[in-house]
């Protein structure tokens, strides 16, 4: 029951959200969703009280162009992202290289599950 | 002499937290000063990632009501209500409205008892000891009607999905509205030596100035963005029994921390205001209904909380356990706010600017 | 500005106290409060949906031996398992447990 999604590539990602910058939309959040073989990236946007949503589709292992150049509050959440998931996002502003919200000990990329490795093996499948 | 002030002066890296005298939150902050100002802040948070996005996918969709309410020791009720509404748009359950009030009160109840928290902490923090022990025994009194009507002090847990799991009996009701004439008797009190205090005034006034661009563009939140100037709240949508007690968004203009300390205490009565409306107004009807089946597609559920707006994203599949449940605290969201009013100020203010964010790092790290 | 604060001073001191000296004075609990959870074994069948149910896993309950245990740490007090009871021989007493012992031993 999401309305408003707006559905991009990765390489038109900036471009759309660049368009909406200027235009009084405020940044919410960033969600990942596992999607097997992919990552679901859902951008979050309010403007007066009104949500819409930027959804991006990518391959696993595949980068991430990040949007903190544009909504620099994005830089932390793209980060978030990054330790939760293992989502490289190119671009970041700020770079906490995976220790933003893990410790060191921790293990890498807990929210995911199905692994890169794992989810290359079943995209090889599906192209077979 | 001259070669000194040509020179570019030396930089000094401090780490703040995460254990710091005024903030009992673990976040830490690396700022780089040069002399006593600080020119650049990053945080650090992590200190107690608990990883309960992950635990809420293996969790049912009924026990993740009481898990997600240990997201935040303070808002906890309304935490559980964000995602109680959330699963409730996903199933098309309609509320009582006697349990839609409820949740006003308690919701207001949560907000009474952090803004009093946080202004405690906020006297402590810049050094007027008696004025945080006053602020706290009022809190303290919110905390009583918190027990007195759900049954806990913190972990109210009585939100469930298709209403709530407690009432509230007409003596209980009364109970309610003299201990809020009590509050307000304790708050008229404390509350001019808050705002008219001439120290208090001089640490807080032109401090950490948030511009309402910045406020926009950095995506604030709650009393945050309210003291910037943006009339920013989500109570006004109205959701539960909001839309019927009809909410006016608290604003300053002036961004500094003085202004958000004034949204704040101004918050305090307007919260008054609404739980005796609330209270007065209860309708009578059941205060839950029957939840058959489960969830199904996505839905982003946003609520008021004392901090700003928390965000739920819910992902169901039709089985028991919820595919990704994604929170967005308010104190993430208002991070970059405070990273951009830190440069440029005193090392000697970082304590007090920080706190008039009113971080709540559980919250941020989940 | 010391005047605001004058009032209260006199008040406070009429009150008295806010805090109470605990342990030698311990606050009464509202009716109500959820304080720890006590079962009712004449009423117990072992069904296990307590167990089943609470968002904690506090619970084990075996049919064979009939055992129904409660680890008070993992416990957070919810009241869940009191809701769907299906013989209600759970319930709720409002005061709080002790403190575990330690040296004391008053676990």
């Amino acid at each position: 029951m999401l309305h408003n999604v707006t559905e991009v590539s990765a390489e038109s990602l900036r471009d759309t959200i660049a368009a909406r910058f200027p235009q009084g939309y405020r940044f919410i959040t960033l969600t990942c969703v596992d999607g097997g073989a992919t990552w679901e990236l859902l951008y979050h946007f309010d403007r007066n009280y009104e949500l819409s949503h930027v959804r991006v589709r990518v391959p696993k292992g595949a980068v991430v162009p990040s949007i903190s150049g544009i909504y620099a509050c994005a830089a932390l959440v793209e980060n978030e992202v990054q330790d939760l998931f293992g989502v490289t996002f190119e671009g970041l502003t700020v770079n906490y290289e995976r220790r933003f919200m893990l410790a060191v000990e921790a293990p890498l990329a807990p929210m995911v599950r199905t692994p890169v490795a794992q989810a290359a093996a079943r995209a090889g499948e599906m192209r077979m | 002499m001259n070669n000194a002030t040509t020179s570019t002066p030396r930089r000094t890296v401090i780490p703040f937290g995460p254990q710091h005298p005024v903030l009992p939150e673990p976040l830490h902050l690396r700022l780089v000063l040069e002399d006593e100002k600080v020119v650049e802040a990053q945080p650090a948070v992590g200190y107690i990632h608990r990883g309960i996005e992950k635990l809420a996918e293996v969790k049912d969709f009924q026990q993740n009501v009481f898990l997600l309410e240990h997201v935040c020791g303070i808002c906890s009720f309304i935490h559980a209500l964000a995602y109680c509404q959330g699963i409730e748009e996903l199933m098309g359950v309609e509320v009582p409205a006697r349990a839609r009030y409820l949740r006003v009160v308690w919701s207001e109840l949560n907000r009474l008892h952090s803004h009093l928290l946080w202004l405690g902490l906020l006297a402590d923090a810049f050094g007027f000891e008696s004025l945080f022990m006053q602020i706290w025994r009022a809190r303290e009194r919110v905390l009583d009607l918190e027990e007195q009507t759900a049954g806990a002090r913190i972990m109210l847990s009585t939100c469930t999905i298709g209403g709530v799991r407690r009432d509230l009996s007409a003596e209980q009701v009364g109970q309610v509205l003299r201990g809020l004439d009590e509050l307000e008797r304790e708050f008229d009190m404390f509350v001019p030596v808050v705002i008219k205090d001439a120290t208090v005034k001089e640490r807080l006034c032109g401090v950490g100035v948030l511009t309402q661009r910045q406020a926009q563009e950095l995506g604030a939140v709650g009393p945050v963005a309210r003291a910037s100037g943006i009339a920013r709240d989500l109570r006004v949508t109205g959701y539960a029994a909001y839309g019927e007690l009809g909410v006016n968004p608290v604003i300053e203009t002036d961004g500094d921390c003085y202004a958000r300390t004034l949204v704040r205490v101004r918050e305090l009565y307007q919260s008054l205001l609404l739980l005796r409306k609330a209270l007065r107004h209860m309708p009578d009807s059941p205060i839950a209904v029957a939840v058959k089946g489960k969830p199904e597609g996505e839905v982003v559920m946003r609520v008021e909380q004392p901090r700003g707006e928390v965000m739920y994203y819910l992902k169901a599949n039709g089985t028991a356990t919820l595919e990704r449940v994604r929170v967005r605290t308010p104190t993430f969201a208002n991070l970059p706010a405070l990273l951009a009013i830190l440069p440029g100020c005193e090392l000697a203010d970082v304590p007090v600017i920080t706190l008039s964010i009113d971080p709540c790092v559980s919250c941020t790290e989940r | 500005m010391i005047f605001p604060f004058l009032k209260t001073l006199f008040l406070s001191l009429r009150r008295g106290p806010a805090t109470r000296r605990y342990p030698r004075v311990v606050r009464t609990p509202f009716p109500g409060t959820r304080g720890h959870l006590v079962n009712d074994a004449g009423k117990c069948i072992f069904c296990g949906v307590c167990a089943r149910r609470c968002p904690a896993g506090a619970l084990v309950v075996t049919r064979t031996p009939a055992h129904w245990t409660l680890d008070p740490y993992r416990c957070i007090v919810c009241g869940y398992c009191v809701e769907v009871c299906p013989k209600k021989s759970l319930r709720m007493e409002p005061w709080h447990r002790r403190e575990s012992g330690g040296a004391r031993g008053q676990g």
